[in-house]
């Protein structure tokens, strides 16, 4: 149990940081996800690992499974299940626009504006 | 029990629900919606401030005793930093109603949003829940970040959302051997436990505790953690990279109030490491900003390494724990938010009449307003500095002062000295490449400047600087009333008292 849990962990993790290091936006965003399911994993085996067990206090049972990493990890999947929606959104928007799938900013592309004189319904 | 410890937190909250609801279509509605609302924040703050200075007190979410449920908590440094948000907020949203909010869909919404996690970061007393905070917070700045037009703003905000959600990754880590070492998630009853860990979880705790402080590391852009920022700010509209003046601000707010409630007792040998890797870091981060403002190419990285610097001073003071250094960290935590805002907004208010130089520091054709425009930039020159007599000097002197000691000491004074040098030179040149090389070449319709400053945001920005004014001309009661809050974090049963003392007269 505990090996098979650990080694998923580790595996996972290295499988996201190895995709993060890419240079181009759709393998970052798996890299992300697998980084955060490594993380959820991690979470959850930090509330010991038991089998079995009620998790709310009941009168005659001595062990217990702790609830809280398991509220936490409900919680972080959420976020994270958010943030994904946003970035993937986020690098699709980016690859229509540019036409490129590169995670990296082109300095001659950046072009600001400035001040906000006329534009007050410019929508 | 306090109610009013909740109204920063939610009030945001409803007010960006209801906007969403009631008035996506509708943007004067929503301006006096948004502002309403952020004055409301301000009084509320104040009151609290008052409040704040009778001692701390703790307000348990759903009537749930401290250890097990979450707790927001309000002492003095808290309600100063929620004042300083509710402060900061009115005058980008004032600046934002100018025009900027209308350049996209629910700037208002996501302002509110934002202002939620920034206070929610600063008055929870709960680890997990400050998580939570910081992913409003982030999920918020995206938002407003890539609020405007342009393809590479979408892929400038790719970058910062990658380096957030790997730092929110690490903070789930840290989270979770904490947890694992010590089975609590409250700041209260955390230092508590820390006295009585097994020995074999020693080695766990301190990984999460510095995993966590790396996390605020990434916040508050401490080199080698702070490559993002001048992108991040660079790219965010002139109202939003004001606000993100408080972004840095609640990574070295985190690291202050962890390591002076948590681990100020060096267990684990958690307080003494930081103390060992912060002080260098912020020498190196104040040296590199420095260098940055020297070589800046554009007005806003000239602003960026402007904030970066700031953070490396205010961290060199506030990696100890010792009462005078937390006042002189405080002071200039005041200083350098009013000012990185000001810097931020006067960068948009000059580019904006140099036609398509934009903020790059070039010369160019004389602009409309130069002499007024260049004496604020003087002014915030000098306070960015750290010249009297504005605040940043009062800040910078404070600094000095209090690290009068052999060792790291004469690295900082050293790193202080010379970086103020460095900086009041690329301001020089900044500054006279801006106004004074200016050419007289007939406008042509590529120069056609706007036709005139428009006047609400150089008051905007004259007040910014005008409150580091009298931050310096108060300075004294300023000090003083900042001297208690740093007594009172360097007693940190103060906090835990106020935290924990009311679960045992609640609970039966």
């Amino acid at each position: 149990m505990e090996l098979l849990l650990s080694s998923a962990i580790g595996i996972l993790m290295a499988v996201g940081v190895y995709l993060l290091l890419e240079r181009r936006m759709l393998p970052v965003i798996v890299g992300l996800t697998f980084v955060s399911y490594s993380v959820n994993l991690f979470l959850l085996a930090m509330g010991r690992l038991t089998i079995d067990k009620p998790p709310i206090i009941r009168p005659g049972i001595t062990d217990y499974t702790d609830p809280l990493p398991q509220a936490l990890v409900l919680t972080a999947i959420v976020i994270a299940f958010g943030m994904t929606a946003l970035i993937v959104v986020l690098g699709l928007r980016a690859y229509l626009e540019t036409g490129s799938d590169a995670a990296e900013v082109e300095r001659t592309d950046m072009v600001r504006e400035f001040g906000s004189v006329g534009q007050k319904d410019g929508r | 029990m306090n109610h009013l410890i909740v109204v920063p937190f939610v009030l945001p909250a409803l007010v960006a629900t209801a906007l969403l609801i009631g008035a996506r279509e509708d943007l004067s509605r929503q301006r006096t919606v948004g502002v309403a609302s952020v004055l409301a924040l301000v009084v509320t703050s104040i009151v609290l401030l008052v409040q704040a200075s009778n001692g701390p007190s703790s307000y348990a979410i759903g009537n749930w005793p401290a250890p097990f449920g979450i707790v927001l908590v309000l002492d003095r440094l808290s309600a100063m930093m929620v004042a300083l948000t509710s402060f900061i907020a009115l005058v980008a949203i004032l600046y934002a109603i100018n025009g900027w909010d209308a350049r996209g869909k629910h700037f208002h919404v996501l302002f509110q949003f934002q202002l939620v996690g920034i206070n929610g970061a600063f008055l929870t007393g709960d680890i997990f829940n400050l998580f939570v905070c910081f992913e409003v917070m982030l999920i918020s700045s995206y938002g407003l970040m890539l609020h405007g037009d342009g393809a590479w703003r979408l892929k400038a905000g790719f970058q910062y959302v990658t380096l957030n959600l790997i730092g929110s990754s690490l903070f789930l880590i840290a989270v979770g051997l904490i947890y694992a070492a010590t089975g609590t998630l409250n700041l209260a009853d955390l230092s508590g436990r820390l006295a009585a860990l097994a020995p074999g979880d020693v080695a766990l705790l301190r990984t999460g505790a510095l995993l966590l402080f790396a996390v605020f590391a990434i916040k508050s852009a401490i080199v080698p953690l702070h490559w993002w920022l001048p992108g991040t700010y660079g790219a965010a509209s002139a109202p939003v990279a004001a606000l993100f003046a408080l972004l840095t601000k609640v990574g070295a707010y985190s690291i202050l109030r962890f390591h002076s409630v948590a681990f100020s007792g060096n267990e684990a040998g958690v307080s003494a490491a930081l103390t060992a890797v912060l002080m260098p870091a912020a020498a190196v981060t104040l040296v590199l900003g420095a260098i940055g403002v020297l070589a800046s190419r554009s007005m806003l990285e000239l602003a960026s390494y402007s904030v970066i610097a700031s953070m490396g001073t205010l961290l060199l003071a506030g990696a100890g724990l010792e009462p005078r250094q937390l006042t002189a960290a405080l002071y200039y935590m005041l200083h350098s938010t009013l000012i990185g805002a000001a810097l931020f907004l006067l960068v948009d208010v000059t580019a904006a009449g140099r036609g398509r130089a934009g903020d790059r520091l070039t010369p160019t054709h004389r602009m409309p307003n130069a002499s007024l425009l260049g004496l604020l930039f003087l002014l915030a020159g000098i306070a960015s500095v750290g010249l009297p007599p504005l605040s940043g000097f009062i800040g910078k002197l404070a600094i000095l002062d209090s690290l009068r000691t052999p060792g790291m000491g004469t690295v900082a004074w050293t790193a202080i000295l010379a970086s103020s040098l460095l900086m009041i030179a690329g301001y020089a040149r900044a500054g006279s490449t801006l106004f004074w090389a200016a050419c007289e070449e007939p406008k042509t319709a590529d120069h056609e400047p706007s036709a005139k400053t428009p006047l609400a945001p150089v008051v905007i920005v004259a007040v910014l600087i005008g409150l580091s004014a009298a931050l310096s001309v108060l300075g004294g009661g300023a000090m003083t009333d900042l001297e208690a809050t740093a007594r009172e974090m360097s007693t940190p049963s103060i906090y835990i008292d106020a935290v924990l003392r009311k679960t045992i007269s609640q609970v039966p």
